[in-house]
């Protein structure tokens, strides 16, 4: 039988490209591949990995935090690895995917800070200026074909002014007044967006650290590749503090009375 | 025949990932050229899949006094060519000592999207504005550089619910005019600017990726009135000089489901 | 030759043949899909069932005011999402076995009744069937809430969500959920997980719907919050008598008249 549709005559209505944008029929391509590609090899996947960074503008500046785990695939490898990263006076760099990735990136701003205190002219690097930086290296190596495999959110306050945005592996960037990488992009923005919208001029420290801390709570809850011990940073006119690791406080007394998942009763 | 087992699992085939170095990112953008004004919209909406990543990012851009570009597609893409486009045009004015004119911003951009041939920015432009003989004038380019002047063009995630409103409201296609007139060639700037936010409201309504804001950049030709713009709520001005074009930005509210 | 001996298991044979085609460049139509936030969670006295309206086809929205949770017995309802047909066809096949099976035993049917059969059912179909569902109830032994999923396994939990929307709901619920909630406070809790759907999630959206069952009675609340309606358009669109052009005109009677002549009398029916 002959299975090419193309050929039994007026194929069927949805299978018809009427702008003929597209091949309808894709044969199998057995051109020869580049035999000198394989010669260079490029990270294709993350391997020691860490999950959602959250951030929230507030009242006097940027709230953030990520937790204190590097995953190796499915196993808790590393429980106390900091993904929460001071540049400079007046920046945070928090960071989730490939955790090498992310140390390449930490060495490369050091430097960069380094290099711009050197050069003495009173002009120290915003976060602004890290975010823009940070977007620029992101998308070369996502040009190149060998990315940086990390989701980052860039927090800071500089001059009176609050900062927050996001870039990515692919060079993407945007910004809001809440954020969130990863799984948390799924479940914390929610609860964020609902917490902040509106009020990022009204909340104070302690009700930014409330709303953070519950969206990590349910974050631990949800995420598997997440721990219960995390660091909030928060960067204000005073400047950046990171905070030693914190103990998510979490509750499973729901789960007394459950039985099974069917028709079992005990 | 009988097969006692799934097929996916008795050959499990070679997994190779390749880094897809591209992402869509939603939103829709239109532009309207009218005799002597252009408008230039798009909403603000940026998304990945079925998460809104923020409900305010811009896809429109001044460029000069009487150039205005909208991209659409690939967000990272988008920003990294607005940013190469306005450094070409900064070139321009140290060596020449002016602003470059419409249609030479859209040849540039045309050559610029043609480099990237065999690595293309997967960005859908359109460049609105003033010609240098006072018409307004809408080009639009497809991702690697295929440019045309048009009076309308939609483009983007809901591109297919725009432009054939737009073709029959502008371009009047369908519709024959009552016996004995004709249709108008060029729409007034109040007509206009309401088909563009039908346009935008009815896009959100049926397209999930469109929502949230809206942004419309007005250009008018040296001279040409205000024809009622002034009362417009929640417009601000943004012209640069006193004797040439006038630009204009209105901001509206989009639904955000 | 045909072989006599069948072994034993699932036949694939058709999925097989699915790919085989499909990998020619026909693949099989797109069904409308709910793109869905669907929720449920208990409370004192019972169940709290919530959905959100929007139905999709890919990026396009097909059904701006669905209705997502689904008559399965009087105290019996159930939310889905996934392929729109496989949930409405699989709940009401399932509705009307629980009445037939409520009038055979002459007792009220139970919850995990309906979700056996669901259960039971979507795992004879490996998933073909595209229905995640989330199904509360109130029966003589309780509330009972299960979700279920395409593949047919279940799960018997106090809260539960559904759909693209489920993480965004979910996390309304994990911040807020307490046992032993009034009425009030769970229908609360209800509409604000659907809400973070629809404003969240791309694939939901729209209005909330909300079902309240207790042991007594069943409370089914369609549109219980319409967070987005349709704004005004700045022009209307009527087009003039004539707009449409045309090329020829052809009037057709449709009244069919006949003429009937009587050739002997005698067959006439007697109207006196």
């Amino acid at each position: 039988m002959d299975h090419f549709p193309l050929n039994w005559g007026r194929p069927r209505n949805d299978a018809v490209d009427s702008y003929s944008t597209y091949p309808i029929t894709q044969r199998p391509n057995h051109a020869p591949k580049d035999a000198f590609s394989a010669g260079i090899q490029h990270t294709q996947q993350p391997i020691v990995t860490g999950t959602s960074v959250l951030a929230i503008k507030f009242k006097d500046g940027i709230m953030m935090a990520a937790d204190n785990l590097a995953s190796y695939g499915s196993l808790a490898r590393f429980r106390d690895i900091q993904r929460l990263h001071a540049v400079g006076e007046h920046t945070v760099l928090g960071a989730g995917g490939d955790m090498s990735d992310f140390q390449y990136i930490q060495s490369i701003l050091d430097e960069l800070m380094i290099d711009e205190f050197a050069a003495g002219d009173g002009h120290a690097l915003g976060p602004a200026e890290v975010h823009n930086y940070l977007s620029e290296l992101m998308y070369a190596r996502r040009s190149k074909m060998n990315p940086l495999w990390n989701a980052m959110l860039v927090g800071g306050f500089k001059d009176g002014q609050r900062f927050l945005a996001y870039v990515d592996m692919l060079g993407t960037t945007y910004s809001a007044s809440t954020l969130a990488t990863g799984y948390g992009a799924h479940i914390a923005q929610p609860l964020l967006r609902r917490a902040v919208e509106g009020r990022e001029d009204t909340l104070d420290e302690e009700e930014a650290r409330k709303i953070i801390e519950q969206s990590m709570k349910v974050l631990f809850y949800r995420d598997a590749r997440s721990l219960d011990k995390y660091q909030i940073a928060t960067i204000t006119a005073a400047g950046v503090h990171i905070s030693d690791s914190l103990q998510i406080e979490t509750s499973w007394s729901f789960a007394e009375g459950l039985r099974g998942y069917g028709a079992q009763t005990q | 025949m009988q097969h006692a087992f799934a097929p996916s699992a008795s050959h499990p085939q070679p997994q190779q990932r390749q880094f897809n170095p591209y992402s869509e990112n939603g939103g829709t953008i239109l532009a309207i050229a009218g005799a002597n004004f252009s408008v230039i919209a798009g909403d603000t909406r940026q998304s990945e899949g079925y998460s809104i990543q923020t409900r305010y990012a811009p896809k429109v851009f001044r460029l000069t006094d009487k150039a205005v570009l909208a991209t659409n597609g690939f967000a990272a893409d988008g920003n990294m060519f607005v940013k190469k486009v306005r450094q070409r045009l900064e070139w321009y004015r140290h060596a020449h000592a002016k602003d470059m004119s419409l249609r030479a911003i859209a040849r540039l951009i045309q050559t610029m999207l043609y480099a990237r041939r065999f690595f293309p920015y997967y960005v859908y432009n359109i460049l609105g504005g003033i010609e240098e003989d006072g018409s307004g004038a809408v080009y639009s380019f497809d991702p690697v550089g295929s440019y045309e002047r048009e009076a309308c063009r939609a483009a983007g995630a809901a591109q297919s619910l725009v432009q054939p409103f737009l073709d029959n409201q502008i371009y009047f296609k369908n519709q024959t005019p009552a016996p004995g007139t004709s249709h108008p060639a060029h729409l007034p700037l109040n007509h206009v600017l309401s088909l563009v936010i039908d346009s935008f409201t009815s896009a959100t309504e049926r397209h999930i990726e469109v929502g949230d804001g809206l942004e419309m950049y007005v250009v008018l030709a040296k001279g040409t009135p205000l024809q009622g713009l002034d009362a417009i709520q929640g417009i601000t001005e943004m012209t640069a000089t006193d004797d040439g074009e006038r630009m204009f930005i209105i901001r509206r509210n989009l639904k955000r489901d | 030759m045909a072989s006599v001996f069948s072994a034993p298991g699932f036949d694939f044979s058709n999925q097989l043949r699915n790919n085989f085609i499909a990998e020619k460049g026909l693949p099989l139509p797109k069904a409308t899909s709910t793109g869905t936030t669907i929720v449920g969670c208990l409370f004192e006295d019972g169940i709290v069932l919530g959905a959100d309206t929007r139905a999709t086809e890919g990026p396009i929205v097909a059904d701006k005011n669905c209705e997502k949770i689904h008559y399965i017995t009087e105290s019996i309802r159930c939310c889905g999402a996934g392929t729109a047909a496989d949930t409405e066809f699989t709940t009401a096949l399932i509705s009307s076995n629980m009445e037939l099976h409520g009038l055979t035993s002459g007792r009220k049917p139970r919850v995990v009744t309906a979700m056996t059969m669901l259960k039971q059912m979507l795992f004879r179909y490996q998933g073909q069937i595209g229905a995640a569902l989330v199904l509360g109830g109130v029966d003589a032994t309780g509330p009972h809430l299960f979700t279920i999923h395409p593949h047919g396994s279940t799960d018997k939990l106090p809260y539960v969500t559904m759909g693209s929307g489920s993480l965004a709901a979910m996390a309304v619920f994990e911040s807020g959920w307490q046992a032993n909630m009034t009425r009030d406070a769970a229908l609360q809790l209800v509409k604000d997980a659907i809400a973070a759907g629809i404003f969240n999630d791309l694939g939901s959206g729209s209005n909330i719907d909300a079902c309240i069952i207790t042991a007594s009675h069943t409370e089914m609340l369609r549109n219980v919050e319409m967070p987005n309606v349709r704004v005004q358009k700045e022009r209307q669109y009527g087009f003039r008598r004539g707009t449409t052009a045309w090329k020829s005109e052809d009037v057709r009677n449709l009244i069919v008249s006949e003429e009937i002549t009587l050739l002997a009398g005698g067959d006439e029916m007697d109207t006196t």
